[in-house]
Parts: structure tokens; sequence; C-alpha cells
């Protein structure tokens, strides 16, 4: 067979394709399950308040509802007060682990209060609407700097103050850098970020079978181990008792990673009832009750030489981090790191201060938290360039990190413990290619052109690296029956990046088979003895080695079964299409069924080779540390002084993630991404009002890119392939997002250069535009 | 609360008799009554699109339709889109091809838009900004549109005047 389409490297049809296209996918909604019934939350209308009263008993009494949980109902369940999430984190002053239902205290608008389970979600909706919740108000914290002021009111009476936790990052001797700078600029960046907003919202679904004493929940997550983990710790169950099953995701983006109180309330609900129970998000849930990204303070110096070297940068962050801590504190910190991008910055110090806020909690939506980081560098370099009358690539280039300083270590302790090394890339390079295919050089006389007709267009750029393949491991199993299907299963979930096809690729590629010839299990916690998932861009790089090795371990046992059962030697056995045959001699094969019934065993008899039994391989496959993806981007575009209005004309990429397995998917990953950091640059804004209500909870006042405002996104691939795997492959899935927001800041800045603007915050909506050139006119009006 | 009406319409060609509460809006009718679980639902507020299905051959937001309001209609939806054989149309060939989807959800959606673009068009080719605009409604989080566009491109594009493109009438329920 041979077929060309399954080689590592190539262009392969999505295996996942065909079911989705005809509407034939299976995404938790459209699971129905004997007796199944149908659950809604009842959730806070305030940021902050005091539970007086919550009576439930007319909803209980409403025809068709099975139940309305409380807080005190699901607790005799539970093994602690609070849900068991705690990711360890330095630096954390107090965890905020969030509770399953609200107890007494409400803390942001959406938050869960009582659980309605009925029929149909139609009349648990009517019940939930029976229910009198009397809440006496408490004041909001809705700003992250004020909720640290002395006398700020607390977001959680239980907690000390609202500072959950502080870190830093402090090398070189900023001080001393700064002291002997010929140059010193200041600046202040405020950076909202908003939602993941999949497609498909989140969902869960859960049955107990008494029969087989097995809870099973069908859950939309990112995570299945990790949510498989928390539910046996929370319910006090054994392993052997729960099943987390991810069904088709319809996008995840980071929040689907993240455990949230209703994963464990649906399955407690149907532990209790005795019937399975779906709940599915509807979209005003998905503004108020997912996790998602929000506002981030910069204040920020960066000391510099006459000839646009860095020395150093230092100042403050402050986090809004939300009213509980369900994932940790990574968000600010690699916001933090990523702010050093490809460049030599002798000093950095910076100090993160993470505010808890009366708002759903933050967790990482695509880029977690390095579009921030890398805008503030963008930002101060193109503030350097115009101190110093530079131009602005000439800036960055005096400042990159050079090819022969790789691996270039930074020394920035990682949550491992280990310290921050780049492993391969050439960032001048990737800077010159970029340049040069955005037409970089004309484009001053395009521009003057442009504004001799009265059109206002600007050209921006931004670098950028992104860690991807974070650790510690993923898990690959690939067995084959006496059927001759090859099942390869792994610890990797699918969430439309192609996961499924990624590893069926590898494995194929081993075989000499088509990519579709190999059925991939993802996200099912019964099928692989353990697994992480879906997050920081880690899958091709830890899914794909597993089954690189797991492929190569299994051809190697399929082998040499089949050379003694063909009685030649091992180095006679080739594999072509799937069979072990003898070179040169194709009838003399044997097919994988044929070796895998060898090895099942026959009573009494001896296994092939003295093998051990079975035609299958489990591995894990262990990273060696984080690989370094990196990138430039370069916008046009074209603003209207009158309205504040930014189109987008032009947008290259030039990206490096090493070695490409399925050069199509990772461009579809890099457009995503792109796009994604256009919505959070130009549209996308969750707005809150001073009382903590949020304003944006539609997609009218909530605005994604649609296809008319995106420009076609050109890619030119760069490959410097790592060599901490052996497949030489990075990570590539949030890197479009990162660069996004500086290089259309850049450009927008470039635009309106006539007019003198600074742009220091995100997002760039035309009426903040409008205000930041009447701000300008008057300036220079004064 | 319940308020039951009998409706009848056609259904991916097949006739349809239920009755159903005037509550109900037309996904979930198609979704949990007719078992058409291939029209999805992003935000039933009516800006995804993701439940984009033709009504009378026109395309319509399924979230925004009371199922009663479809008594006497025809309703076409993606299942009815590939043959009964599982050959793909062109449209979800080209989708494939382009790598028009990735997670899929909102692909049902665009399918259905595409179908309504490409009679719309009536052999006329189609510029990229047409495409664009007519895509507009249809929210993907996944692709960015362009291999979307890129699929449209190749089927409605200045080189190529496909013949019209309508959906099959298959099975259905
Ligand atoms: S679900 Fe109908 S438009 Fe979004
Ligand atoms: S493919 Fe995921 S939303 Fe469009």
């Amino acid at each position: 067979m041979g077929e060309a389409s399954s080689r590592i490297g190539t262009s392969a049809r999505r295996i996942e394709d065909a079911a989705l296209l005809r509407g034939a996918g299976r995404f938790l909604d459209d699971i129905v399950l004997p007796d199944l019934l149908e659950a809604t939350f009842l959730r806070s209308p305030v940021a902050h308040g005091l539970i007086r009263r919550l009576d439930v008993s007319a909803a209980r009494a409403l025809q068709g509802v099975h139940a309305v949980f409380t807080y005190a109902d699901l607790r005799p369940l539970m093994t602690s007060d609070r849900m068991p999430l705690a990711l360890p984190a330095a630096g954390l002053r107090f965890a905020v682990d969030p509770f399953v239902l609200a107890v007494d205290e409400v803390c942001y608008v959406g938050e869960p209060v009582a659980l309605v389970v009925a029929q149909t979600r139609r009349i648990a909706e009517d019940a939930a609407a029976l229910i009198t919740l009397d809440l006496e108000p408490l004041p909001a914290v809705v700003d992250p700097v004020d909720a640290l002021a002395a006398d700020a009111p607390k977001v959680r009476r239980e907690c000390p103050d609202n500072l959950v936790a502080r870190t830093r990052i402090d090398y070189g001797d900023a001080d001393a850098a700064f002291a002997q700078a010929p140059h010193v600029i200041g600046q202040q960046f405020r950076l909202s970020k908003g939602g993941g907003h999949s497609m498909e919202p989140r969902g869960v679904l859960a049955r107990f079978d008494e029969a087989e004493d097995l809870l099973t929940v069908w859950d939309s997550t990112q995570m299945p181990h990790r949510a498989k983990a928390i539910l046996v710790d929370a319910l006090g169950l054994s392993e052997r008792q729960i099943r987390v099953l991810t069904p088709d995701v319809g996008g995840g983006f980071g929040p689907k990673a993240v455990f949230h109180p209703e994963e464990l309330a649906i399955p407690a609900a149907a532990l209790l009832l005795r019937r399975p129970v779906k709940w599915v998000e509807d979209r005003f849930e998905s503004f108020t009750a997912t996790c998602g990204e929000r506002d981030q303070v910069w204040t920020m110096q960066v000391a510099f030489t006459q000839d646009a070297k860095l020395l150093g940068i230092r100042g403050t962050l402050r986090h809004d981090h939300g009213a509980s801590t369900p994932y940790g504190i990574a968000l600010p910190y690699n916001a933090a790191t990523n702010l050093i991008g490809p460049y030599v910055l002798p000093a950095y110090r910076i100090e993160i201060d993470l505010c808890m806020t009366n708002k759903t909690p933050s967790a990482p939506t695509r880029g977690a938290g390095r579009p921030q980081g890398t805008f503030v560098m963008e930002r101060l370099l193109d503030c350097m360039a115009r101190k110093l009358g530079l131009p602005r690539d000439e800036v960055r280039r005096r400042n990159l990190i050079a090819p022969s300083q790789m691996p270039y270590p930074i020394p920035v302790r990682q949550r491992d413990g280990s310290t921050m090394e780049y492993d391969t890339g050439d960032y001048p390079e990737c800077q010159a290619r970029a340049l040069k295919a955005a037409g970089w050089t004309d484009f001053s006389a395009r521009q003057a052109q442009a504004l001799s007709e009265g059109r206002y267009i600007g050209l921006g750029l931004a670098n950028y690296v992104e860690a991807t393949g974070r650790g510690p491991f993923e898990s690959v199993a690939i067995r084959i029956g006496p059927s001759g299907e090859i099942v390869a299963s792994t610890g990797a979930t699918a969430q439309g990046q192609g996961v499924k096809t990624m590893v069926a690729q590898i494995v194929a590629d081993a075989f000499d088979v088509a990519p579709q010839a190999v059925h991939v299990v993802t996200g099912d916690t019964s099928a692989t003895h353990a697994g992480l998932g879906a997050y920081a861009s880690r899958q091709a790089v830890t899914a794909g080695n597993a089954a690189h090795r797991a492929a190569r371990l299994i051809v190697e046992k399929a082998a040499t079964a089949a050379a003694e059962l063909l009685e030649v030697s091992r180095d006679d056995i080739e594999i072509v299409g799937g069979a072990c045959r003898v070179k040169g001699v194709p009838e003399q094969a044997r097919s994988l069924g044929e070796i895998a019934r060898a090895l099942a065993g026959t009573p009494g008899f001896a296994l092939p080779a003295n093998l051990p039994p079975g035609l299958s391989v489990a591995t894990d496959y262990m990273t060696a540390g984080l690989t370094y993806t990196n990138g430039t981007h370069l916008a046009e575009v074209e603003v209207d002084p009158e309205t504040g209005g930014v189109t987008i004309l032009r947008y290259v990429v030039v990206h490096d993630c090493g070695r490409m397995i399925n050069p199509m998917m990772v461009e579809g990953q890099v457009i995503g991404g792109v796009v994604h950091g256009i919505g959070a640059t130009l549209f996308e804004w969750m707005r809150y009002d001073a009382e903590g209500q949020p304003l944006s909870v539609t997609y009218a006042d909530y605005l994604l890119p649609t296809a008319d405002v995106v420009p076609r996104i050109e890619i030119h691939h760069m490959e410097s392939p790592t060599p901490l795997n052996p497949l030489g492959v990075k990570g590539a899935a949030e890197s479009g997002t990162i660069g996004a927001p500086s290089a259309l800041v850049s450009a927008v800045e470039d635009a309106l250069r006539p007019f003198g603007v600074t742009i220091t915050d995100l997002p760039v909506t035309p009426p903040a535009l409008r205000r930041l050139m009447r701000a300008a006119a008057a300036r220079s009006a004064a | 609360m319940f308020d039951p009406r009998r409706v009848t319409l056609v259904v991916n060609g097949n006739p349809v008799d239920r009755m159903v509460d005037s509550r109900v809006h037309l996904a979930d009718f198609l979704r949990r009554d007719l078992k058409l679980t291939g029209t999805h639902l992003g935000c039933e507020h009516g800006v995804c699109g993701a439940c984009t299905i033709l009504v009378d051959g026109a395309s319509v937001r399924a979230c925004l339709m009371l199922a009663v309001q479809a008594d006497g209609r025809r309703i076409d939806t993606i299942e009815s889109v590939a043959g009964d054989d599982g050959i793909l149309h062109p449209i979800q060939e080209a989708l494939s091809r382009r790598h028009g989807l990735q997670c899929g959800y909102c692909t049902p959606g665009v399918v259905m838009t595409l179908l309504e673009l490409d009679r719309d068009r009536d052999g006329r080719s189609l510029s990229e900004p047409e495409i664009r605009a007519a895509l507009s409604g249809n929210l993907c989080r996944c692709t960015g549109y362009q291999g979307i566009v890129d699929a449209a491109l190749d089927l409605f594009g200045p080189k190529n005047i496909e013949t019209s493109t309508q959906p099959t009438h298959g099975s259905s329920t």
C-alpha cells in the first residue's frame, strides 16, 4: 500500500472529518440514555451577597421535578466541604477552592446556588424560577487595583484579604541596570482578555450503574484523567468505580481544562437519584459560570542604551483572579515569563499580585497569559524605537537572541523547578523573512502615498516565543487483536485540533498503512492507565512522541513474531501495507491479525519467539523539557480616523514549530490562533459594571471575529527541529494568538502616527481609539 | 405551562406529524423529537449560526423559530446533505480538503449556509469578499474561517462555476 498521505510531514486528510461533516458527530448534548433526567442550575444574580433564605419547596413540588439540591443536600456525599482542586503553586497565600454549590455567601454573578433535576430541561428551568433566593447584598470588589487598597471590602468573608497570591521573577540586577541606564521609559498597560468561547458550551452527563458499581461521566473536558482524579477524591470512591469519557468536543481553548462545580454536582445528582442526569450549559452560563481571562494591569519600566540595547525591565503586574482558585496561578506567571520573548534581557524583576475580585474565576484561554506578556515587551520596544528615532525592526534586531547562542538559558525557575532554556530557533532570520514577505522596506512609500489620498495605513510587527509541550508525560497504548484492527488509545484529548489524525498518522507511518486504518481512542480514562490531556500546546509533542515510541515497539514485536512464524531471521522481515513479510518475497507474509492470533496464545503451547503475550504495547513519553516555538507576525491595517474603525489589510506569519507532522493542521492551528488574537485585540471584551454585573453576555454585546472582518492569514514556515524529542516537534496550538495583539497594535499606532497616539490598553475598540486621538489632539493643541 | 400543538411538516423529504409544546423552538424539536442532532446549538440567541437549517429552501436559525411555526413547511437539515450512499456533497468534500473544519461544531451551519449561497449565486462566480460576507453569520472559533472560505472559493470562485448543488432529500427520522 505505502500510502504517501500517511507519512509524517504530509498534509493527510483528517480522519475526524467524515462524521462531523454529515452532522453525525456525537457531542455531549447528542447523547441520550434511557431514563435520562435533565438539570439546570439556579445561579447567583449578584456579584456578592449573603444567602438569607433559600426556599426550594415550590420548585420541588412542580410536576416533573425529581429533585432540587442545595449545598446541604450534596455535602453528605462529599469527602470535604470544598472541591479538592488545588494545583500546587508557590506564592499562594491561601487556597480558595470553589464549593460545589454556594454555602451561605455568593461571590460572583453566575455562581451555582441550587441544582434542579427534572424530566426535561424546560421543566427544570420552570422550577428554577420558583426558587426563592433572598440575598443580603455585600459590597462587590470589581477592580483588581482597588482590590488591594487597605480599606477595600473583602471578596470573601473567610479570607484575610484579597491578595490570594504573590510571586515574582527576579534575575540579574535590575536596579543596578536602571541606575546606569542612559534611557528609561515607564508605561502602564491595562490588558483585558476574554473567554475561550468554544462554539460548543460545556456539558456533563453522569450515570451510576448499580450492577457494575460504576459511575460513568461523559464530560466535555480537556482533561478527563484529572476530572476522574478529582471525582475520586471528592466523592470518596475508588478509581475502579469512576470512568470519565469525553465525547466529541466542540472546541476547548482553555476553559474546558478547568474542573468546574457542575462536573461534580451532576455526578453527585446521578448518584443520589440513581438515574442518569445531563446538564448542558447555555450561552449566558458560558459568559458567567465558565472561567475565562480577565484584566491585568502592568506598571513597567524599561532601561536601555543609546544604541537600543535592553539593559533591564522592572515593574509590577496586578492580575484579576476572580472569586476562587480553580486552576492555580500559572496564568500571570506565564504572562510574566513570556514577556522576555526572543530577546536578550540581562535583568528582569517583576512583582506579581493576584487579586481576588467578585467575578467568575479567571483561568487560561488560548495563549494563557502569553499574549499579554508579549504585548508589554513589544510595546516597550516600540516606545524605545520612537524615543531613539530608530526603525522598529532595527530595535528588535539589536536585541534578538542569535542562533549561535542556542540553547539559550534564562535564569527563571519554572513550575517543575528547572531553569528556562530556549532549545532551538533562528529568531533574526524569522523576523527578516516576515519583513520581506510583508514588504516592510517599501512600506513607508506606500504609507506616504496612502496618506496623500487621505488614508491612514500602518504596518506593525511582533516577535514572540511560546513554551510548548509541557510535561510531565503523555500516554499511548496500541493494541491489535486477531481482527487485525490497529487501535491506538491515548490520554491526549481532542477538541478539534486533529489529535486523532495526528496519532493515526504517526502510527500508520510505522505500519505503512493509511491513517484511516488506525482507530484512535481519546478521552477515555479506562482506555489508558494515565493521561493528562490538552493544555499548553503540548499534544503533538507529548502524545506524538508517545505514539511514535509505541508504534516502533509494537512493529518490532510483530516483526519478531513474524520472523519466528515464517522461520526467517528478524532482519529479513519488512513491514509493508500493514503486513510483515520476508523481504523481496511478498507471498511470504503474515498479517497483523495472524500475528495477533499467534500472540494471543494457545493453551499448552509456547508463544512465538517466547515473546510476552498479546500484540499490544503501552508507553508513556516523558518530556525532556519545554520546547520553544517562535514566530514573527506582521499586520497591515487601515484606520478610519472618523470612526476609530480598524480594517486589517494583510496579515503575515512566519512560524517555527520545529518538524511538522501535518502541515495542513499546523496551519489550521496557527490561523485559528491568530484570529483568536484578532478578536482579543479589536473585538472581544468581557465588561462588568461597578457592582460586578457582567454587561456582555450575548454575542451581540461580546463580539467574536467574523469571516468578513478577518483577513487571509499568510503563513511561512521555518523548521528548526528540537533535539528534546525524537520527532523534533514543537507545539503550535496557541502561538498564533500570542503575536497578534502586539502586531496589530503596532500597526494601528503606525497608521495613526500623524496623530501621535500611544496605545497601552486592550482591547482597542473604536471608541477607545477615538478617545486616544482626541486626547492626542488636545495634547498637541496645548 | 404545557400547550401541545400538532405540526405537520416535511423534514429531509420525509413527512412528519407530531404534537409539540408551543414554546419549543425548532432546533430543539429537530434535535430532541426527531433525533436529528446534526443541527447544533451554540448560542440560542440567533447570532452564532450553528443551528442554521433551510426552511422552504431559505436559511433560518432554528433557535429563533418555534417548532409550531414550521407547520406546513419543508425543512432541510445537515443530515440530508450527503448522498444516501454516504458520498459527501461537494461542499462537504471541499471543506475537508481545505481543512475548513476543526471541532466540527459550527460545520453543519456552515454547510447549510453554503448550500443556500450556492443556490442564490445561480451559477455566477463569487469573489472572496462576497463569500466572506455570506459567511459572516456563522461563528467559528477554530478555523479562523480561512479553510471555509477556501472551500467555497474552490467551488464558487472565479475559476469554477459548478452546477447547482442543492440538498438531496434522503433518509431522516
Ligand atoms: S444557536 Fe441559533 S444562532 Fe446560535
Ligand atoms: S470548527 Fe470548531 S467552531 Fe468551527
